[in-house]
C-alpha cells in the first residue's frame, strides 16, 4: 500500500515537493547564487497571485451574499451563477477614463493606491497554509501583520491629501483617526493568544490550539473579528468610505484601475483579516475531530432548513432553487465530515481546512455588512473607547490570572480540554460582567434622559442611546441596541 | 558579492536617496514621505541584521505612528503645504558641516579595529530573551516601567490639551 501512502502525502503538501523540483530545473542553467533569489521571487509571486485570485473570489461571495440577504439574487449574468462577474468588473475598471484631478500631486495620486494595495498583499507572506507552507516563517508573525496593517494607514492619508479634495481630506482623517483607534483593541486581544500559546510565530500558535483558541479565548476572538472588520472598513464601520456618507471619503477623485486598487486593498485586507483570525483561534490548518465537524455540520443543517421554512425565496429565482441550496449544503457537510474524519487517518490536506475555515469566517464579515448598519462616527469612536479598550484590557488580565491559576494552582496543561473549559467559564464571566456593566449604565442614561434633561448630566454611553436623535442625525435607527 | 552585500548596498542607496530627497524637496510634504523612505530603509537593515522584531517596530512605529503625526502636522499647518523656496541660506555651511561629519566618521571606522571573528548566530528565542530582559528585576524592568510612566504623563497630558473646554461639570 505504498502508492497510497504517496498519494497521501502529495495530497498533504503539493507545494514542497513542486518547489524543490523547480529549483532542480533551475540550478540547471542558472549560477548557484541566482536560485535562492529565483526561488524566493516565484513564491512571492505565487503567494500574491493566490491573493489575488481571492479577491475575485470574496468580490462574488460578497455580492451574492449581501443580495441574498436583502432578499434578491445578485449578479447572475456574467456566467453560472455570476462566476465571472468579477472579471466583467476588471475589465469595466481597466477600460474607464483614468482622471487625475486638476492641482492634485501626481506622484502622490498614484502611489496610494499601490502603497494601499502592497500593504494588504504583504500581509499573506506571513500566514501559515498548512505546516510548512507559509511565505516566510519569521518567529515574530503576528507582529509583522500588525506592523504592515501600520503601513497601510499611511496610504489612505496619502491618497486624501493627494486629491486636492476638502472632503477626500476630511474623509482621509477620519478614516486614519478610525483605523489608529481600533488598532489598539486588535493588538490588546491578539496579545492574550500570543501570551497563551509562547511565540508570536503564527505556526507556533496553531501548534498549540489541540483545542482551538475560539474555545479558550471567544472574547479575544469577537474583538478581534470586530477590530479587524474596522481595520479594513467594512461594514458596519464604513461610514467613512461609504457612497451615501461623505461620498466616499479619500477615494472621491479615483477613477478606472486605481479605484478598483483600493477596492482590492480592501477585499484582500479583509481576507488577510479571516486568515489571520482562522490561523489565532479556528486553530489554522489544523482539522475538528470527526464528532466536532458532526455537530458542527448538524447545527448547520438544522439552521439553513429552519430559515428556509421562514423566508421566501428571492423573486426572479430559480424555482427550486432553495431546495437545492440546501442539498448542496448538505453534499458539502457531508464532504467535510468525511475529509474530518480522513485527516484521523493521516489524510490532513491542511490547505484545504484552512481555506475552508477563512472563507467561513469571511462569510461572517458579509453577513455583518448585510444585516447591520451603519455606525456613525462617533459612536464607532465610543465603542472603541469607551467598550472595547477596556473589554481587551480586562480580557488580558483575566485571561492571564486564569491560566496561571489553571497551570500553578489546579495543575491543567494547556492544550487540553479541561484547561480549555476553565478558561471559557472565565471569559463568559468576563461577557456577563462587561454586559451587565454596560447595561446598567445604559440603564442610568435612558432614566436620565427621560427625567427632565436640563440638568440631567447625561453621560454618554456606548452610542445606542435615545438621546442621539437631538443630534444631527443621519436618520439612523438610533434605537436599536447595537451591541 | 553575496546576495547579502548586493542588497545592503542597494538599501543603503534607497535610505540616502530618501534622506537626501527629505532635506532637498522644495514640497513639504513630498519631504515627510522621503522621510518615510528613508526610515523604511532601516527598518530593510534591520531586516539584513536578522533583528526581525526591530525591523517590525520600526515599520510599526516610525512609519504607522511617527510618520502620520509628522504628515498630520504639516498638512493641519497653514500655508506650509505647497511648492515653497528653500528657507534656508545655510545650506553652504550646512554641506561643509556634514562633510566634516562624513570624514570623521570614514576615518573612524577605516581606522578601528574590528573584530575579524564570524558574527555569532542569531539565537532563535532572542524574542523571549526580549521579553525577559524587559521584565527581570535585575535587567531592565526599572526603564520599562519608567518609559511607561513616561507614556502615560505624554497619554494624559495630550488628552488635557486636547479635550472639550465647554462645559465642564
Amino acid at each position: 500500500m505504498d502508492w497510497i501512502n504517496t498519494i497521501i502525502k502529495i495530497l498533504n503538501d503539493p507545494f514542497t515537493p513542486a518547489g524543490e523540483a523547480l529549483a532542480k530545473w533551475l540550478s540547471g542553467f542558472m549560477p548557484e547564487v541566482g536560485v535562492p533569489v529565483t526561488m524566493m521571487v516565484i513564491r512571492a509571486a505565487f503567494i500574491g497571485i493566490f491573493a489575488l485570485v481571492m479577491f475575485m473570489v470574496m468580490t462574488w461571495i460578497e455580492r451574492k451574499g449581501v443580495a441574498r440577504i436583502q432578499n434578491r439574487i445578485g449578479p447572475n449574468l456574467a456566467g453560472p451563477w455570476g462566476l465571472l462577474q468579477p472579471l466583467a468588473d476588471g475589465v469595466k475598471a481597466l477600460t474607464k477614463e483614468d482622471i487625475t484631478p486638476d492641482n492634485a500631486d501626481r506622484i502622490v495620486y498614484n502611489i496610494a493606491p499601490i502603497l494601499s494595495a502592497a500593504a494588504a498583499m504583504l500581509v499573506f507572506a506571513a500566514i501559515p497554509f498548512g505546516p510548512g507552507l507559509i511565505g516566510t516563517d519569521m518567529n515574530i508573525g503576528v507582529f509583522y501583520i500588525l506592523a504592515i496593517s501600520g503601513m497601510g494607514v499611511l496610504a489612505i492619508l496619502l491618497a486624501g491629501w493627494s486629491s486636492n479634495n476638502k472632503y477626500a481630506l476630511l474623509g482621509g482623517f477620519r478614516v486614519v483617526a478610525q483605523l489608529v483607534s481600533y488598532e489598539v483593541p486588535h493588538v490588546l486581544s491578539i496579545v492574550a493568544t500570543v501570551m497563551l500559546a509562547g511565540s508570536m510565530s503564527l505556526t507556533g500558535i496553531v501548534n498549540a490550539q489541540p483545542v482551538w483558541y475560539i474555545i479558550v479565548l471567544p472574547v479575544s476572538a469577537v474583538i478581534v473579528m470586530l477590530s479587524g472588520m474596522a481595520e479594513v472598513g467594512r461594514s458596519p464601520f464604513d461610514l467613512l468610505d461609504a457612497e451615501s456618507e461623505i461620498i466616499a471619503g479619500h477615494h472621491i477623485e479615483y477613477s478606472g484601475m486605481k479605484f478598483a486598487l483600493f477596492f482590492l486593498a480592501e477585499y484582500v485586507h479583509a481576507f488577510a483579516v479571516s486568515c489571520l483570525v482562522t490561523a489565532l483561534f479556528l486553530g489554522g490548518w489544523l482539522a475538528p475531530s470527526p464528532w466536532v465537524s458532526v455537530i458542527g455540520v448538524a447545527i448547520m443543517l438544522v439552521l439553513m432548513l429552519i430559515g428556509s421554512a421562514l423566508n421566501q425565496s428571492p423573486p426572479g429565482a430559480e424555482a427550486g432553487s432553495r431546495g437545492g441550496v440546501i442539498f448542496v449544503t448538505a453534499i458539502l457537510g457531508m464532504l467535510l465530515i468525511a475529509f474530518s474524519v480522513l485527516a484521523q487517518y493521516g489524510l490532513t490536506v491542511p490547505y484545504l481546512w484552512f481555506f475552508i475555515k477563512s472563507i467561513m469566517v469571511f462569510n461572517i464579515m458579509v453577513w455583518a455588512r448585510g444585516t447591520l448598519p451603519r455606525l456613525r462616527v462617533d459612536q464607532l469612536m465610543s465603542f472603541n473607547w469607551k467598550f472595547l479598550v477596556p473589554l481587551s484590557l480586562a480580557n488580558l488580565i483575566v485571561v492571564s490570572l486564569a491560566d496561571r491559576l489553571a497551570k500553578d494552582g489546579l495543575g491543567l496543561r494547556a492544550g487540553t480540554w479541561p484547561w480549555a473549559l476553565w478558561m471559557l467559564a472565565f471569559n463568559v464571566a468576563l461577557l456577563l460582567v462587561a454586559f451587565a456593566l454596560v447595561g446598567s449604565a445604559g440603564r442610568h442614561a435612558r432614566v436620565a434622559e427621560e427625567a427632565p434633561a436640563a440638568e440631567a448630566d447625561a453621560r454618554d454611553e456606548h452610542g445606542e442611546q435615545p438621546h442621539h436623535e437631538e443630534h444631527a442625525a443621519h436618520g439612523e435607527p438610533a434605537a436599536a441596541a447595537a451591541h | 558579492m553575496t546576495t547579502l552585500q548586493v542588497m545592503f548596498v542597494l538599501v543603503g542607496l534607497i535610505t540616502v536617496a530618501g534622506g537626501l530627497y527629505t532635506v532637498l524637496a522644495r514640497n513639504l510634504f513630498h519631504a515627510a514621505l522621503g522621510l518615510v523612505v528613508s526610515l523604511a530603509g532601516v527598518a530593510s537593515l534591520y531586516a539584513l541584521m536578522e533583528a526581525a522584531f526591530l525591523a517590525a517596530a520600526q515599520v510599526l512605529i516610525y512609519i504607522g505612528a511617527i510618520a502620520v503625526l509628522i504628515i498630520f502636522a504639516v498638512m493641519l499647518t497653514e500655508g506650509v503645504m505647497g511648492k515653497r523656496p528653500r528657507a534656508n541660506d545655510q545650506w553652504g555651511y550646512s554641506i561643509v558641516v556634514a562633510l566634516g561629519l562624513l570624514a570623521v566618521l570614514l576615518v573612524t571606522l577605516y581606522r578601528f579595529d574590528w573584530p575579524q571573528a564570524a558574527p555569532a548566530a542569531v539565537p532563535a528565542d532572542s524574542i523571549v530573551r526580549l521579553g525577559k530582559a524587559l521584565v527581570e528585576p535585575d535587567l531592565y524592568v526599572l526603564p520599562f516601567e519608567v518609559a511607561s510612566v513616561l507614556l502615560v504623563a505624554a497619554l494624559i497630558g495630550s488628552i488635557y490639551i486636547a479635550r472639550d473646554k465647554r462645559v465642564e461639570k
